[in-house]
């Protein structure tokens, strides 16, 4: 059974339709990247699956329920977590405060316990701690614990963003642009690093990037989309021979040489 | 000695409004202009109970029912006013909150019952400076434990980056919400006391003027901080005694003084005194902010 199953999504805003009676189903396991020109509508989808926007028609289903109509924070308890184009992290909180905001829905220790300290306040904290250290480790960062999130390097801030998002204990996880800015070696990290969250925590992933090399190095299956429409999915070897993508790229950067 | 004692109270009352206000400006980041008309509501809620209602029992048990009062009716004035205006943003929700702070003084103004321009009298002392650091303490240990709990975390969150927020599984309303009436609810405790304390009120102590004085309090202090919020209650309610033991006409020259301190504050320390931290924090924050800077 599909973990993710995208059914006729379309998303508009006013006049214009940024996302058009798309639908794909994703794999519990599956690491699938999705890729288009400037303005295809990619953040769009990942904004409706993770309900920023709800999508004006279609419906999202999660583990077989809808999440469509559901709120942005819902949709984080049922296990579908994600990071953004644009890093956004709590800038002037420490790295480690990042990773415990992110434990929220997971939380078990009632607000009387926090606020009158009772030993089930201290020791969830305790193992709050202790998992988001093991996440630091994992991501590198555990030694800029005490660091505020707004002065770690740009390449720290983007492992932070995906390391938070994953401690909210995701089944699927989006990332948006995780490349994006990143050196040919911090690339090559990092597709180390999402092949080795897959395999540690047996999550789907799907990422948005530009980024080619990185796309056909690690993604089993890629969607393209162009104006909001989804013109081809397969390998990385049927997605490059398909002359629509070869079409929509050409095109785009005819447009962008044009401006 | 009374004038000392009156002096140490109206401090004691001010912590308590700052780190009411703190929670939502500070913790939460919302904008709200309103909170003298939370503090009134629980002066008139309590001073009225204290008038017309009070119980035959111990001044020190209707001082603990009276607080309730104060309490719950602020607090639920936070409900009315934070149900539709939570979803305003900025500078929309600090105009609604200064709305309802001046449309519930002026209604109070056009109350007979309560003594409506000529104020409230012959409310029953109940309280001294004892009630008021209690009261204190109590709400510093409630700020300081809100803010390493989970619950506090999420409201932080909030004032960090919505969008981020909410999708770390918080869910915003709620916890603007929490925000808002707990730290109305505050306010109207700051209120009972100063009720019961000065056994006199009158409308315009609730005036716009001391919203921005209140909210001067948590920025000089700096937004999120208890310890800022204490320091900046405890200067700014001194600094006018200063002026007055100099000689100068305080309530002309307040508003004066109060602008003039937010515009070198802005140009020198826009963070406030503590920024967001603790004072108990403060050197080992230095150093890792030093550390991150290397
Ligand atoms: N909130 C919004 N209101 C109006 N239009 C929007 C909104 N969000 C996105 N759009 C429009 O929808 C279209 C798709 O935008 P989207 O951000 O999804 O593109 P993208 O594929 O992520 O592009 P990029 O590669 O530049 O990130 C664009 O034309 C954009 O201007
Ligand atoms: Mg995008």
């Amino acid at each position: 059974m599909s973990l993710l199953s995208i059914k006729n999504v379309t998303m508009k805003f006013g006049g214009l339709t940024a996302v058009r009676d798309v639908s794909f189903e994703v794999g519990p396991t599956d690491l699938i990247a999705v890729i288009g020109p400037n303005g295809a509508g990619k953040t769009t989808l990942f904004n409706t699956i993770t309900g920023i926007y709800t999508p004006t028609e279609g419906s999202v289903t999660l583990d077989g329920s809808p999440i469509n109509t559901k709120k942005a924070s819902d949709i984080t308890k049922l296990g579908i977590a994600r990071t953004f184009q644009n890093i956004r992290l709590f800038n002037n909180l420490s790295v480690i405060d990042n990773l415990k905001i992110a434990r929220h829905t997971r939380i078990q220790y009632s607000f009387f316990d926090g606020i009158f300290k009772t030993k089930k306040y201290k020791v969830e904290e305790a193992a709050i701690i202790e998992e988001s250290i093991r996440l630091l480790k994992l991501f590198g960062l555990e030694d800029k614990k005490d660091l505020l999130a707004k002065n770690l390097p740009y390449g720290a801030q983007r492992k932070l963003e995906m390391a938070r998002a994953l401690a909210t204990k995701p089944k699927l996880l989006l990332l948006d642009e995780p490349a994006a800015g990143m050196n040919p070696t911090e690339t090559k990290e990092l597709s180390n690093l999402i092949h080795f969250i897959r395999e540690e925590f047996k999550i789907a992933i799907i990422l948005i990037e530009h980024d080619m090399n990185l796309v056909m190095q690690i993604a089993e299956k890629i969607f393209v989309l162009d104006y909001g429409n989804l013109i081809a999915s397969g390998s990385a070897k049927e997605v490059q021979s398909n002359p629509k993508v070869i079409e929509a790229y050409l095109g785009a950067e005819i447009d962008v040489e044009a401006h | 000695m009374d004038y000392y004692l009156q002096i140490i109270s109206n401090i004691g009352i001010f912590i308590t409004l700052t780190l009411s206000l703190n929670l939502i400006n500070g913790y939460c980041g919302q904008f709200s202009l309103g909170h003298a008309g939370f503090w009134g509501v629980g002066a008139y809620a309590s001073a009225i109970y204290g008038v017309y209602f009070a119980l035959p029992v111990d001044p020190m048990i209707n001082m603990l029912i009276s607080i309730s009062v104060g309490f719950s009716a602020a607090a639920l004035c936070g409900l009315l006013i934070g149900v539709p205006c939570l979803r305003l943003k900025g500078d929309y929700l600090a105009i609604a909150t200064i709305g309802f702070s001046e449309i519930l003084r002026i209604i109070i103004m056009h109350t007979e019952s309560v003594g409506g321009p000529r104020g409230f009298t012959n409310i029953p002392k109940w309280t001294n400076s004892f009630w008021v650091w209690g009261i204190v303490i109590l709400t510093t240990i409630f700020m300081l434990n809100l803010k390493r709990s989970a619950f506090g975390r999420a409201i932080i969150s909030i004032r960090e980056d919505e969008v981020a927020s909410e999708t770390m599984g918080i869910n915003l309303f709620r916890f603007k919400l929490f925000s808002f009436i707990i730290g109305a609810g505050i306010a109207g405790i700051a209120g009972a006391l100063v009720a019961h304390d000065q056994q006199f009120l009158h409308p315009n102590n609730f005036n716009f003027m001391w919203s921005v004085c209140i909210l001067v309090m948590v920025i000089l202090g700096g937004q999120g901080s208890v310890s800022g919020s204490i320091v900046g209650a405890i200067i700014l309610t001194l600094l006018p005694e200063i002026l007055k033991l100099i000689g100068s006409d305080i309530s002309v020259w307040r508003m004066s003084i109060y602008s003039a301190l937010m515009i070198i504050l802005m140009l020198t320390r826009p963070q406030g005194i503590f920024g967001p931290h603790e004072i108990f924090e403060k050197k080992r924050f230095a150093k890792k902010l030093q550390k991150g800077a290397a």
